[in-house]
């Protein structure tokens, strides 16, 4: 097959930065920040699952239809968490 | 005929194999936003009840086994990396190593298995189990306890839910062992444990963001 072979240096590179992401959200959740605790923690997991996504799920080298159908699962989610909670908490 | 019908793996109604990969992964990513909307259902219930209730929800939260859930997060991508470096060495046609690094898969899967028993059983001890006996004792005295094992409600149907599929993602995993010890893949033809890879992967996604949501909001 055409897929092109990544050299492991990468994989391990990628485990290595998700293990680093791991560490501050750790440390980030000692402090607290109130909202902000919450925005750093799920920026880290969209961050890490980012680079799963990318790595170690080749979607860098996917067709472009199966990138499109990975963003089109994130986006349908989107819409479901968006207007959900733009009701609940517009509620008086 | 066609000189391309002579691959083992080709289906007639491919023009060649990476047409063919490429229609697997698609499909697999189809099921797989399919998956994202199962968990999503429960992430969406999740993010309303905090929003309703978030101090028995923080509560809840500071009861948790941060030590066991920051290790279970690393264990869990180890075996991902582990996975991708499996799926290398096929593709460098090494089945011997692609099977020791799956066989490590499995027992990091396993792994997280038994510190999630060992947590669940902890919960039980302390009565913090949803359902007849849970008490918070008086630990709380501000906070509403059926807030709270709203809170325990989630954290077991979540974690629940992801254990099933690191389950069944053992059991797919194992089964590529087999095959690939049996000379099943090589560098040409490898789709399934491509498949069983974006999985395990997968899985691995739903618990980098259960982590954060049920172990470090405070």
């Amino acid at each position: 097959m055409s897929e092109e072979i990544v050299p492991v240096r990468t994989y391990v590179g990628v485990f290595v930065a998700l293990l680093v992401l791991l560490g501050l959200t750790v440390a980030a959740a000692q402090i607290e920040h109130g909202t902000l605790n919450l925005v750093v923690g799920l920026s880290i997991a969209c961050a890490k699952a980012g680079l799963i996504v990318l790595y170690f799920m080749h979607a860098r080298q996917s067709p472009t239809v199966i990138r499109l159908v990975a963003f089109a699962g994130v986006m349908w989610f989107s819409i479901l968490m968006l207007f959900t909670m733009v009701d609940v908490m517009t509620r008086s | 005929m066609n000189s391309s019908h002579s691959l083992p793996h080709l289906a007639d109604h491919f023009d060649d194999p990476t047409q063919q990969f490429d229609a697997a992964r698609l499909g697999m990513w189809l099921f797989l936003a399919t998956e994202v909307m199962f968990f999503g259902g429960m992430f969406l219930g999740y993010t309303v009840y905090r929003f309703s209730y978030p101090d028995a929800f923080a509560v809840g939260s500071s009861l948790m086994e941060l030590t066991a859930g920051t290790v279970n997060t690393a264990v869990l991508l180890l075996s991902s990396l582990l996975v991708a470096l499996a799926i290398r060495s096929v593709q460098t046609n090494n089945s011997k190593q692609s099977v020791r690094l799956l066989f490590g898969t499995i027992l990091l899967g396993i792994t997280f298995l038994g510190i999630k028993a060992f947590e669940y059983w902890e919960k039980f001890q302390v009565h913090h189990v949803p359902g007849l006996s849970f008490s918070l004792g008086d630990a709380f005295p501000t906070i509403n306890p059926n807030h709270v094992e709203l809170f325990f409600s989630f954290y077991f149907v979540m974690t629940g839910f992801h254990a099933l599929h690191v389950v069944i993602g053992l059991v797919l995993v194992s089964i590529m062992c087999v095959q690939i010890s049996r000379g099943h893949f090589s560098s040409q033809y490898f789709t399934p444990l491509e498949m069983t890879g974006l999985y395990w992967h997968f899985v691995d996604i739903v618990w980098v963001f259960l982590f954060p949501m049920l172990y470090l909001i405070h």
